[in-house]
C-alpha cells in the first residue's frame, strides 16, 4: 500500500463525478466513454457534435495534465505508464477493451459510475464482472507468468 | 451549440478528475487490481467520490421533467441480464488489468503522445471497428435474402 492516494482520488472522483452529473443535468445523457468515443469514430457526433466535443475535452484536459501535472501518468519513482507490460501486450489490452466494450454495451464510466448510480442490475453485473477478470489477469500476470 | 460546450467542458473536467484521481496512472490500476500484491485500495476511492455525488445528482436531476437544455433524458432502458452484457464485460476487464487502461484514461493519456497509451488507443479504435464489422456480417447473415436493409 506504499501509493495509496486516499486524499488525491476522493478528489478526483469527485470532479468526475460533477462531470458526469452536468452531463445529465445540462443534456439528459450518460457520460459512458466507450459509447462516446464509438459515436465519434463512426461520425455520429450527436446535436451539435457534442460526441467529438466531449473526445475533444477529454484530450484537451489530458494536455492540460501532461504540461502542469506530469505525476498524474506514473508513480513517484517510475517512468510514465512504465507498468512492466509490454508494448504487444497493451495493443492487445486496446483491442478487447475496444470489443469488449462494445459487445457489453459500456465501460468504466457508463456502467461503474453512471449505471450503479441508477442502480442499473446490468451495470452492477457488468462492473462487477470487469472488476473480477481485471484482478484475475493481474493476478496471473503479476504472479503466476 | 450548447451541447457541444457541455460536452467539452464535462470532458475536460473528467480528464483533470481522471489525472488527479490515478485513473490516468496504469501502474495505479493495476496496483488497485493486485489483490495479491502491495494492494493500493485508492480506485476504490475515486469510484466512491463519483458515486456520492451521482448516487445524489441522479435522484434530484430526475425529478425534473427535462434536462437545462433538452426535451428529454436519453437514459438506457434495457435490465436484461444476457450474454453479450457479462462476455463483454469480462473481455474489457481482462484488457484492463492487461494494459492498465480503461478508455477514458486512455483517450486523456494519448495527449502525452508518448508510446504505450497511443498503442492502447489505436488498438481499442480497431477493436471497436471490428465488433462493428462482425456485427454487420451477422446482421446482413441472419436477414432472409432479398430483405430490404
Amino acid at each position: 500500500m506504499e501509493n495509496f492516494t486516499p486524499f488525491a482520488s476522493t478528489i478526483g472522483g469527485l470532479l468526475i463525478g460533477l462531470a458526469v452529473a452536468a452531463m445529465l443535468l445540462f443534456s439528459g445523457r450518460i457520460t459512458g466513454i466507450s459509447g462516446i468515443y464509438r459515436g465519434a469514430l463512426t461520425g455520429d457526433g450527436g446535436e451539435g457534435g457534442w460526441r467529438f466535443a466531449f473526445v475533444g475535452g477529454l484530450v484537451v484536459g489530458g494536455l492540460l495534465l501532461a504540461l502542469l501535472y506530469p505525476g498524474a501518468f506514473a508513480l513517484p519513482e517510475g517512468a510514465p505508464f512504465d507498468t512492466g507490460r509490454s508494448v504487444a501486450a497493451v495493443g492487445v489490452a486496446g483491442l478487447l477493451v475496444g470489443f469488449g466494450t462494445r459487445l457489453g454495451s459500456g465501460c468504466t464510466s457508463g456502467h461503474g459510475i453512471c449505471g450503479i448510480s441508477r442502480f442499473s442490475q446490468r451495470s452492477i453485473i457488468a462492473t462487477v464482472t470487469f472488476m473480477a477478470t481485471g484482478a484475475v489477469t493481474v493476478f496471473l500476470f503479476n504472479h503466476v507468468l | 451549440m450548447r451541447h457541444t460546450i457541455v460536452a467539452f467542458l464535462s470532458g475536460l473536467l473528467f480528464a483533470i478528475g481522471l489525472g488527479i484521481s490515478g485513473m490516468t496512472n496504469p501502474s495505479k490500476v493495476i496496483g488497485f487490481l493486485d489483490f495479491a500484491g502491495s494492494w493500493d485500495p485508492s480506485l476504490a476511492f475515486v469510484m466512491g467520490g463519483a458515486l456520492l455525488v451521482n448516487v445524489i445528482a441522479f435522484r434530484l436531476i430526475m425529478r425534473r421533467r427535462s434536462p437545462l437544455f433538452a426535451p428529454s433524458f436519453s437514459l438506457p432502458t434495457r435490465n436484461d441480464i444476457d450474454a453479450p452484457l457479462v462476455g463483454g464485460a469480462a473481455l474489457f476487464g481482462i484488457g484492463w488489468g492487461l494494459g492498465g487502461f480503461c478508455p477514458g484514461p486512455g483517450l486523456a493519456s494519448a495527449a502525452t503522445l508518448h508510446v504505450m497509451p497511443l498503442v492502447f488507443v489505436g488498438a481499442m479504435t480497431v477493436g471497436m471497428l471490428v465488433y462493428g464489422l462482425v456485427m454487420d456480417r451477422r446482421a446482413a447473415a441472419s436477414s432472409p435474402p432479398g430483405a430490404v436493409s
